[in-house]
């Protein structure tokens, strides 16, 4: 046994030595057979889930992963099958995809743009991942977009909220099935002014970066359009845990609307200084004193409980909908983990069937046959009602929930309550709009 | 050779021989094993050992030197980035002058701030820098990056897009970072019988600049002015007292090893044109703290052992989850194959800091001298074996 270890080893020196020399020569030379990155050869296809596992978002992720796990399974033909049963195109067969079987990586993003990048690579270039699905940020996802660009493979962006996914970074490999803050403000406005009147005065606290920024921008716009006057917009840093010396100003203000553009951790200690300062209690202008939070997760009205209560927000999807899509799906997932998925969960969960299905439909793995499938691509039966692929931006198109924390919670999954289901047509936007300009989708990259 | 003494000589010899072997080292294991999981020969991480290899190597000149414990190094490193990212985006993809320019710019930052911290000694010049560190790290991630000046796109990294100016672009050059028309990303892979081993054109480019680098090092620790940075680590107060000012000898490895961090901070943007704020933050100051201590601080080779070490747990380590934990342990029987996965789960996949920290409080109490210490132990060991033990040392430590 030992002998022929040593003996396989000095083989397998002198092969490698010789072949290091003999391939000396062509070792600059991109030499690959593929038609492109990652060619699944074998009996399976790799996709990538790169979602934060640490870091402040880690909760969404875990969320992310396994509803991922869960699409993985329905697509090799395991469990109840979920939303293959609603979806519309019906190209999928529940035997993985073009007769491979799925099978997946993981990794973990840190919800920090570097190290979800160094995550995508290794998974392209160790694992051979053909698609990178998920994460918790706009600044991750743009971060990973532009790498997936580059290195030839698809990506779907899981939660990224910031108008600048599929505006002025838009890349042709990725695609977003979440919505975004631009539909946020359209949607939110005409309940804002129903609910609370066209004559508002509104205080921003907005969390210091990039997707605060365009958040702030979209709803102040759509606010001022229908009357309200804003007071101040200021910036908190991302860091913050507390923002007492940020809410004690609100009152001196003259304001009577307080909007938080903060998400996750931030949100949920903003919100709560606030409630602390008795702002819901306050009569300013002979008004009600009011809160709104533009993005909402369950996750994050978990996070703030009692305090979540009447406060409005905009959502991407609720398991609370009675369409086919989410029973299927909220069933699949609740008897799998005894819990109803969040709504960054569906995301994920309809991205990795989507990608499924238009590599059946295009009859190929290429990133530019499957790019080519989802533009301009139609259907219904994931959840979110009917819902279009836009070529333009590659942005998705569907109805947009207007929410609000539950006044009478039945159970702990029952936190936030549907307001209105604001039709696509009012959250539709021209791809050239000013809060999307300047980017450039470019053409699609299959690598190699 | 080169003006090395023999020792050196073999010592460089050796981590040109590793650099360069690194792909078939690095992938022991065939590429459809169990095993291959641990392989660690895939481009990007292979990179990544190089470039924080010479981040460690240039930190070790400030730290192993003369003792003065920087928390701020990162910000060195994020400043290379963006200045290599904006040469992409305003020259052209051409890595040489944005790798120039990276070490240029962290160069006079470090001048600036070492000039400010250097003032002060021991904790208080390590908070000095610290706080220099994550002010830099607030301003690119939200001060400089609001949309009227947009210098590095906050939380979104800084990237190249289509309609940048990149005036020196030729209509044919690669559209990614490339060395005179060879792209960091081209990759040639060598199958030899179920192994796969990855050459790639970005590895081997860090890899000559980290032997030049690593080179540079040794000659630095080997000058009189290595000797003068030695002796302000060992009794700064009394040089002052014998007339010498230790000021300028100071600031100038405070200098250069910003400008290690700068020139890996280029690297790093040249194998991957993004540049984002948090390699400023005091993480990532502090990893290579870590770095250098893990490996053996005051030693040439050391930084770079730990570099290797710390990247080989975040990015292998991270990556095994339950379902892999599974795959491994079916052969037991099912009652105890989740009792040993639920045993093994917060060691590995996002508990990998837990491994990391346990094995860094090991290496710290059991070997001071990091894993250089641990090598030497080694070999020691082997030499003396056989041996009989002679039990009175013969060498004898003067007192300080």
């Amino acid at each position: 046994m030992t002998k022929s270890d040593v003996t396989r080893r000095g083989v397998l020196k002198t092969g490698a030595v010789a072949g290091a020399g003999v391939a000396l020569p062509t070792i600059f030379t991109a030499s690959s057979a593929a038609a492109y990155t990652n060619e699944p050869t074998g009996g399976s296809v790799t996709l990538g889930f790169n979602v934060p596992q640490t870091g402040p978002y880690a909760e969404e992720g875990n969320d992310e992963l396994l509803a991922q796990q869960l699409a993985v399974e329905h697509l090799n033909g395991e469990g109840d099958g979920g939303c293959l049963n609603t979806f519309t195109s019906k190209a999928l067969k529940g035997n993985g995809i073009l007769g491979k079987k799925v099978e997946f990586v993981t990794g973990d993003t840190q919800t920090k743009s570097d190290a979800a990048r160094a995550s995508a690579k290794s998974m392209i270039e160790k694992d051979g991942a053909i698609m990178i699905n998920g994460g918790s940020s706009s600044g991750v996802a743009v971060a990973v977009q532009g790498l997936c660009q580059e290195a030839g493979v698809i990506f779907m962006a899981g939660l990224t909220h910031a108008n600048d996914t599929t505006g002025k970074d838009k890349k042709a490999n990725g695609f977003r099935h979440f919505f975004n803050a631009y539909m946020s403000g359209a949607a939110l406005a005409p309940v804002l002014a129903a609910e609370m009147g066209k004559e508002r005065r509104a205080y921003h606290l907005t969390a210091d970066y990039n997707w605060g920024w365009t958040q702030e921008e979209s709803i102040v716009a759509s606010t001022e359009a229908m009357g309200w006057e804003t007071v101040n917009t200021v910036k908190t840093p991302l860091a913050s845990t507390d923002f007492s010396s940020y809410i004690a100003p609100v009152l001196n203000s003259g304001a009577d609307v307080l909007v938080l553009n903060h998400y996750g951790g931030n949100m949920v200690n903003s919100l709560t200084n606030a409630i602390q300062f008795g702002l819901l209690d306050k009569v300013v202008n002979n008004k009600d004193f009011k809160i709104v939070v533009p993005l909402y997760s369950e996750l994050m009205a978990a996070g703030a409980g009692e305090n979540i209560k009447g406060v409005l927000g905009s959502m991407n999807w609720n398991w609370q909908l009675q369409d086919e899509g989410t029973k299927a799906f909220v069933k699949s997932f609740g008897e799998k983990y005894g819990k109803p998925p969040s709504n960054s969960a569906q995301t994920c969960y309809a991205q990795v069937l989507l990608y499924a299905d238009a590599c059946e439909r295009a009859g190929t793995f290429n990133p530019c046959g499957v790019v080519e499938a989802l533009e301009g691509f139609e259907f219904d039966g994931l959840g979110n009602g009917p819902t279009l692929y836009r070529a333009d931006d590659h942005q998705c198109f569907k109805d947009v929930l207007v929410v609000r924390g539950a006044l009478n919670p039945t159970n702990a999954y029952d936190t936030l309550e549907i307001v209105e289901k604001t039709p696509v047509e009012q959250v539709t936007y021209a791809p050239d709009h000013p809060m999307f300009a300047g980017g450039d989708l470019g053409k699609c990259n299959p690598g190699a | 050779m080169f003006g090395l003494d023999k020792k050196d000589t073999s010592l460089l010899i050796v981590v040109a021989l590793l650099t360069l072997l690194a792909p078939f080292i690095l992938n022991p294991f065939p590429t459809d094993s169990g095993l291959a999981q641990f392989n660690a020969g895939y481009p990007d991480l292979m990179q990544r050992f190089i470039i924080f290899g010479i981040f460690a190597v240039g930190f070790n000149i400030l730290f192993g030197l003369t003792g003065y414990l920087s928390f701020g190094h990162a910000a060195f490193l994020g400043v290379g980035s963006y200045s290599a990212v904006w040469m992409f985006k305003l020259l052209s993809y051409n890595i040489l002058p944005a790798i120039a320019l990276a070490v240029v710019v962290a160069g006079l930052f470090s001048l600036l701030i070492g000039y400010v911290s250097l003032r002060r000694s021991g904790i208080y010049f390590s908070i000095l820098t610290l706080a220099f560190a994550q002010m830099s790290f607030a301003l690119a991630y939200s001060v400089l990056s609001n949309p009227k000046f947009n210098l590095t796109n906050g939380e979104t990294g800084l990237q190249v897009y289509n309609d940048d100016p990149q005036i020196l672009q030729g209509a044919n050059a690669p559209d990614l970072p490339h060395l005179f028309g060879l792209s960091m990303r081209s990759t040639y892979t060598m199958e030899v019988g179920p192994w796969a081993f990855d050459f790639n054109a970005g590895y081997y480019v860090c890899a000559v600049i980290m032997m030049i680098a690593f080179y540079l090092a040794i000659r630095i620790f080997r000058s009189p002015f290595g000797m003068m940075l030695r002796a302000v680590k060992s009794n700064q107060q009394r040089m002052n007292y014998t007339g010498l000012n230790t000021r300028p000898y100071t600031l100038a490895a405070f200098v250069i090893s910003g400008m290690y961090a700068g020139l890996a901070g280029g690297l790093m943007a040249a194998m991957d044109p993004l540049a984002g704020a948090e390699r400023m933050q005091w993480t990532a100051s502090g990893e290579v703290v870590l770095m250098t201590i893990l490996g053996g601080t005051g030693t040439l080779i050391g930084p770079v052992l730990g570099a290797g070490f710390i990247k080989y747990f975040e990015n292998i380590f991270s990556k095994i989850n339950d379902s892999v934990l599974h795959g491994w342990f079916a052969f037991l029987p099912d009652g105890l194959e989740d009792a040993v996965v639920t045993i093994i789960h917060p060691f590995v996949g996002k508990g990998w800091h837990l491994t990391l920290g346990i094995l860094f409080m090991l290496v710290v109490i059991f070997l001071p001298g990091g894993l250089v210490e641990g090598g030497q132990r080694l070999a020691k060991w082997i030499r003396n074996r056989g041996k009989t033990e002679d039990k009175t040392s013969g060498k004898t430590e003067p007192a300080e």
